[in-house]
């Protein structure tokens, strides 16, 4: 499990990092997504993997527990990833529907709409 | 429990939603409520100030979970100055946003305006690593708010460029705060700095690397070089009285780099050696050169004032990194002064830009030239560092700290020359904005101020309407605290001084907070466990007998 729960991460990561260097805000915005997903589940991993236990610690059994911390974390993390999402895509719109040109930098030289970015 | 500690970001907090619910139509209502919660968060900040003066430190527990179990708010020295410079700089930006109407270019600026103020408060006060990081949030998702205030395509696509590069700094800021929740096991600060000093020697791969992100996340809002890139093109478009604000946001990326490099890695934890203090001094030193630069080469007057900013950035970032209480206690003050110059500077920026447009270059003469040309001087020679103003007096204690450095000559070196670049780039600037232009033929069809006239502005030579007063009180009001900052550099170094002692002694901080870790949760109960184990074991039979 940890070897599957490490390499998504790394993959998203990767993934997320090619995606955030595009030219166009569409793909940076899909890097930026990506990104954060990775960053939840590596949330998640950092209170150690354990499944099939409660996140609840047993004062009088020494039994298995999953941290509760890095979960509550992980829902922090997605609330607040999910809303800067959404501001991210209205501000591109924004830009885009101002500037007619959905490039990333703001050099006026760069190629119009339609080439290949 | 002192709730003073929380007051001031539950103010905004509750008045920045009453404005958007209740007040949405009503501008001149929302100016009262935005202005008058401001004043009184200057009140509650200089209460704060006075009762942290002493050296106490202390601690709210935010549902009286005790640390590090739960969110704590701590006042120390420190965090009182900057609460009362953001509150400080915050009256003034809002009362020269009122003044020349920028709030009204666009929906909802005063609720944002307070939610920003509430995120850089509560980042200067928070005491835990994953609370700080949601203040960062909070702050940044009202600066994405106001960053675009106004419209227009340049700013929209700066707007982008701001928004995408804090989203990966936030990503990072997780990044870096798993790794070390994932070493430590917490991430309330002092119990942070009390585990990671007790960390075995050969363990600390990882938390180098958590320590690494975490200066990497601070050094982009501080825009340290080579993380500066979002701030000219940001600074530049954002509108004035935003970017005046954010001077301060710099500083919360500073004040983390000091909270968290003194207290948590601080420069005798061991498992950290040799890490932050080998990076950060030649990178704010190359700040300070690029910013310099910057100044000299600019083309527009949004873009001088942002690479000021950044030059006056990595003058603070050269002072932190010395990491020896002496230097830190001249970044303090060189805080407080690069903050209020900074803002000044930006806000004269765009009475000249209101005027006559952006570009550095010769136009006809424009309304109120003279005041303006006086305040962009007085701003040049603070920000340049130019005597008998404060900044002189921050670059000096700085220098003087530096002496015993093994890169003094450099950091001598790099700070001189580029105050000299800077006190030549700012007067290449004014002489082609306020000098050239009197050569120029004077030329009526000139777009003058679109400013509606509103309160009569006599007396000093205003050879146009007259323009609304609250602009000039504003930014006065900031070079007068330059020039208060200047007369009581005394008392004000004393203050520095013993903040800076604090932080190179954390042991108070950690103590204060950690106190009530042993505070009793109910003791187990025998009985209870008992009771418990029965109910286990019937269970246990149940499942079984269901199961057979």
């Amino acid at each position: 499990m940890e070897f599957l729960v490490a390499s998504a991460v790394g993959l998203l990561t990767a993934a997320g990092i090619y995606l955030v260097l595009r030219r166009r805000t569409f793909p940076v915005i899909l890097g930026t997504s990506l990104l954060s997903y990775a960053v939840n589940v590596f949330l998640f991993a950092s209170g150690r993997l354990a499944s099939n236990a409660p996140p609840i610690l047993n004062k009088y059994a020494d039994v298995a527990y999953s941290d509760p911390l890095p979960q509550a974390l992980v829902l922090t993390a997605i609330v607040i990833s999910f809303g800067m999402t959404a501001v991210v895509v209205m501000v591109a719109l924004g830009a885009y529907l101002s500037a007619r040109n959905d490039n990333i930098n703001m050099d006026d030289t760069a190629p119009a709409q339609g080439e290949d970015a | 429990m002192n709730h003073l500690l929380i007051a001031p970001i539950v103010l905004p907090a509750l008045v920045a939603p009453f404005i958007i619910m209740a007040l949405r139509y009503h501008i001149d209502l929302q100016r009262i409520f935005s202005l008058a919660s401001n004043v009184l968060l200057v009140a509650i900040a200089m209460a704060l100030a006075v009762q942290a003066a002493d050296g106490t430190v202390q601690v709210y527990e935010l549902g009286d979970w005790q640390a590090p179990f739960g969110i704590v708010l701590v006042l120390d020295r420190l965090s009182a100055m900057m609460v009362l410079l953001t509150t400080v700089l915050a009256l003034a930006v809002n009362l020269y946003a009122v003044g020349s109407k920028w709030d009204e270019r666009g929906a909802n600026f005063h609720p944002l305006f307070l939610f920003q103020m509430m995120g850089i408060i509560g980042a200067f006060l928070t005491g835990d690593a994953f609370n700080l990081f949601v203040f960062f949030e909070v702050l940044l998702i009202a600066s994405y708010g106001l960053m675009i205030h106004g419209g227009g395509a340049r700013r929209f696509q700066a707007g982008v460029q701001y928004v995408v590069f804090n989203l990966l700094g936030s990503t990072l800021f997780l990044f870096a705060l798993g790794t070390i929740y994932g070493v430590t096991g917490t991430l309330n600060l002092a119990d942070l700095a009390v585990r990671v000093a007790e960390l075995p020697a050969e363990d600390t791969a990882l938390i180098r690397v958590g320590a690494i992100m975490l200066l990497l996340v601070f050094a982009i809002k501080a825009s340290l070089l080579p993380l500066h890139f979002w701030l000219p093109a940001s600074y530049a478009n954002a509108p004035a009285p935003v970017a005046a604000l954010f001077a301060i946001m710099t500083k919360v990326g500073a004040y983390s780099i000091l909270r968290i490099y003194t207290l948590v890695f601080g420069p005798d934890v061991a498992v950290v050696e040799g890490l932050v203090d080998s990076w950060l001094l030649p990178a704010a030193l190359l700040t300070v050169a690029i910013g310099a630069i910057g100044v000299l080469g600019s083309k527009e007057i949004g873009r001088l004032m942002s690479f000021g900013a950044i030059t006056s950035v990595g003058t603070l970032l050269t002072a932190i990194a010395l990491f020896t209480p002496e230097a830190t206690a001249a970044a303090l003050y060189y805080t407080v002064h690069s903050t209020l110059a900074a803002a000044a500077l930006f806000l004269v920026a765009d009475m000249v830009r209101q005027r006559q447009g952006d570009d550095i270059a010769p136009k006809p003469v424009m309304a109120q030239s003279g005041l303006i040309s006086v305040l962009f001087f007085i701003a040049a020679i603070a920000t340049a560092g130019m005597p008998p103003l404060s900044g002189f007096l921050g670059k000096l204690l700085i220098l003087d700290a530096a002496r015993d450095n093994t890169l003094a000559v450099w950091v001598w070196a790099v700070i001189l020359t580029s105050s000299l670049i800077t006190i030549m780039g700012f007067a290449r600037a004014g002489t082609m904005i306020f000098w050239k232009s009197h050569g120029l033929p004077r030329d009526d069809s000139m777009a003058e101020p679109e400013i509606e006239v509103e309160h009569r502005h006599g007396g000093d030579g205003a050879r146009t309407a007259p323009t609304p007063a609250l602009p000039f009180v504003a930014t006065f009001g900031l070079l007068a605290g330059l020039v208060a900052l200047t007369l009581f550099a005394g008392p004000m170094m004393r203050y520095t001084s013993a903040t800076a002692n604090d932080l190179f002694a954390p042991q108070a901080y950690i103590e204060t907070v950690l106190a009530n870790r042993d505070r009793p949760v109910s003791d187990p109960d025998p009985d209870e466990a008992a009771d418990y184990n029965a109910g286990q074991d019937s269970a246990s039979e149940a499942a079984a007998e269901e199961s057979n």
